[in-house]
């Protein structure tokens, strides 16, 4: 199967690294590719959209005409996941916790409002044991991290973190074949590249 | 490549410095602490303020003197923004001590925009480092922009939550710089002078002894961490990645979005533009064409698009390096 990771900006090398170790791990072959073009979206099994600046990310896509296609290619069923800034493109609402409306552009396909940078600056990024539900317990690294505020059907939590300020905060949201994380996966394990990799294979 | 698989590493380097030094008590019987609002095991660690620039890569990070600035800058699309009192250009020109910004300033430029906002110290300055980290700057440049206070020694950056960044010119530089804790290096280049030459000569010296540890016995690894005086461990796994083990930017003289391929095209994760943007005659065209080079450096198409954003007529002059006096050099100071 052929995996993708859209690759305009953020840590998209560290994805490709999880998706090839994943692929391995469980024996499916895949072939990893970067997403940097629109027709680069044509026949991918699953996609990644890394974490990074969401502004960036977005404002490239925009210019580069991939954002919709984008939009189309995640509405189609194709198992995607999304970490931090990734999943800040795929909410319908963003707000930022000090600036407030940021009307950048977005995918607007993920039901969820969620408010950036919530936790704090980067001195108050933090890594903690987060339990998801279906994928198991990960060490998560949360930077700069966004907070689901709320969720709505088809959209639900998956996974909480009990933080010292922000209180019982929604870390993982997953609505049918999409899986949005506000933290990084990408940095510790290769679990939720598995899931996606399997929901891809039809294992899931 | 990933930068996931050198964490480990560094975690263990990181323990070996804490071990070894106890400065954080030593610092403390001298007065010198500061709140740390969560424990050290879940903020501030490796994890964290090595990931950190990792979300950076591919990206821009711009220099800039105000908000309106920095607005520009997110607009046109920059993953950061770094604050400063004079852009290194003004730096040169104006001589005299050159320092860390304005608190209020960076303060205000951290309430108008949402991308991360880092600003620059004078080497070996602990106390402007702890102030940034106090008002909540996301990446600090240990910069031999600013003029060094230290001779002898950088900050020990692994007592710091926040991730700082360090210039260098060499392999050698870059690894005393992970060693003394360093999140994340870029090339040094020669600052405010518009010209590319020397970010180039370092981000190939920087390769080129990377590529030949690679394809070397573990006795040369040996005789090179000697001679960079840092752990063996260190180099070895520098080898091993085929890169280093923390996101390394281009910095110094990008002024044009070719520039800027041309360093992602060396092996740069992303850039640093100073002067090259606020000194041109076209600074939101520059500052978005820039941006598209250094996420599409490899389609040509996109870098011919970049490019015919920007006119020359609207570059910066630049300085031609042979015109400088060898103490009017910044690559050389904190080595």
């Amino acid at each position: 199967m052929k995996v993708g990771v859209l690759a305009l900006q953020g840590d998209v090398e560290e994805h490709l690294e999880a998706f090839r170790r994943a692929a391995a791990e469980l024996n499916i072959s895949a072939e990893v590719v970067r997403v940097k073009r629109a027709d680069q979206l044509d026949g991918l099994s699953a996609l990644a959209i890394p974490g990074g600046e969401s502004t960036t990310i977005g404002k490239l896509a925009q210019r580069l005409g991939i954002l919709d296609r984008l939009r189309t290619v995640v509405e189609s069923g194709v198992p995607t996941l999304a970490t931090c800034a990734g999943a800040v493109l795929l909410a319908k609402e963003v707000s930022d916790a000090i600036v407030g409306p940021t009307g950048q552009p977005l995918l607007a396909v993920l039901n969820a409002a969620v408010v950036r940078n919530a936790y704090g600056r980067q001195r108050d990024s933090f890594e903690a044991n987060v339990d998801v539900e279906g994928v198991g317990t990960v060490r998560a690294v949360f930077i700069r991290a966004p907070i689901f505020a709320k969720t709505w059907p088809p959209a639900r939590a998956i996974a909480h973190v009990d933080h010292p300020r922000a209180g019982r905060a929604i870390a993982a949201v997953r609505q049918d074949h999409v899986l949005a994380t506000a933290f990084h996966p990408e940095l510790t394990t290769t679990a939720f590249h598995k899931a996606v990799l399997e929901m891809a294979a039809g294992r899931l | 490549m990933s930068v996931a698989g050198g964490l480990e590493y560094l975690e263990k380097l990181r323990d070996f410095f804490y071990g070894l030094a106890e400065l954080r008590d030593r610092l403390k019987e001298r007065g010198f602490t500061w709140p740390r609002p969560y424990p050290a095991e879940e903020a501030g660690t490796v994890k964290v303020k090595v990931g950190f620039p990792a979300m950076l890569r591919n990206g821009v990070i711009m220099d800039v003197t105000n908000v309106e600035q920095a607005q520009i800058a997110e607009e046109a699309g920059a993953v950061g923004v770094m604050v400063l009192d004079k852009l290194p250009y003004d730096v040169r020109k104006a001589g005299g001590v050159a320092r860390m910004a304005d608190l209020k300033v960076i303060e205000e430029v951290m309430s108008h925009v949402t991308i991360p906002v880092s600003a620059k110290v004078r080497i070996g300055h602990y106390y402007e480092a702890f102030l940034l980290q106090e008002i909540g700057v996301d990446l600090i440049d240990e910069s031999e922009v600013l003029t060094p206070v230290d001779d002898q020694h950088h900050i020990n950056k692994w007592f710091f939550t926040v991730p700082f960044v360090n210039g260098c010119r060499e392999l050698c530089e870059a690894l005393r710089r992970i060693s003394e804790g360093a999140s994340m290096i870029r090339s040094k280049g020669e600052a405010g002078t518009g010209n590319v030459s020397e970010a180039v000569k370092h981000f190939k010296a920087l390769y080129r002894a990377i590529n030949e540890l690679g394809a070397a016995e573990e006795e040369r690894l040996r005789d090179y961490a000697r001679q960079c005086q840092v752990p063996l461990e260190l180099v070895a796994l520098t080898a091993k990645m085929g890169r280093l083990p923390v996101i390394t930017f281009a910095a110094g003289g990008i002024a044009t979005p070719a520039d800027a391929a041309l360093m992602m095209w060396l092996g740069a994760d992303g850039v640093f533009v100073g002067s090259g943007i606020f000194k041109s005659q076209d600074p939101r065209q520059r500052a978005e064409a820039i941006v598209l080079a250094t996420a599409k450096w490899d389609d040509p198409e996109a870098v011919v698009e970049a490019q015919k954003m920007v006119s020359e007529r609207a570059a910066m002059v630049g300085i031609d390096l042979k015109t400088l006096k060898p103490e009017e050099l910044l690559q050389t100071r904190g080595l």
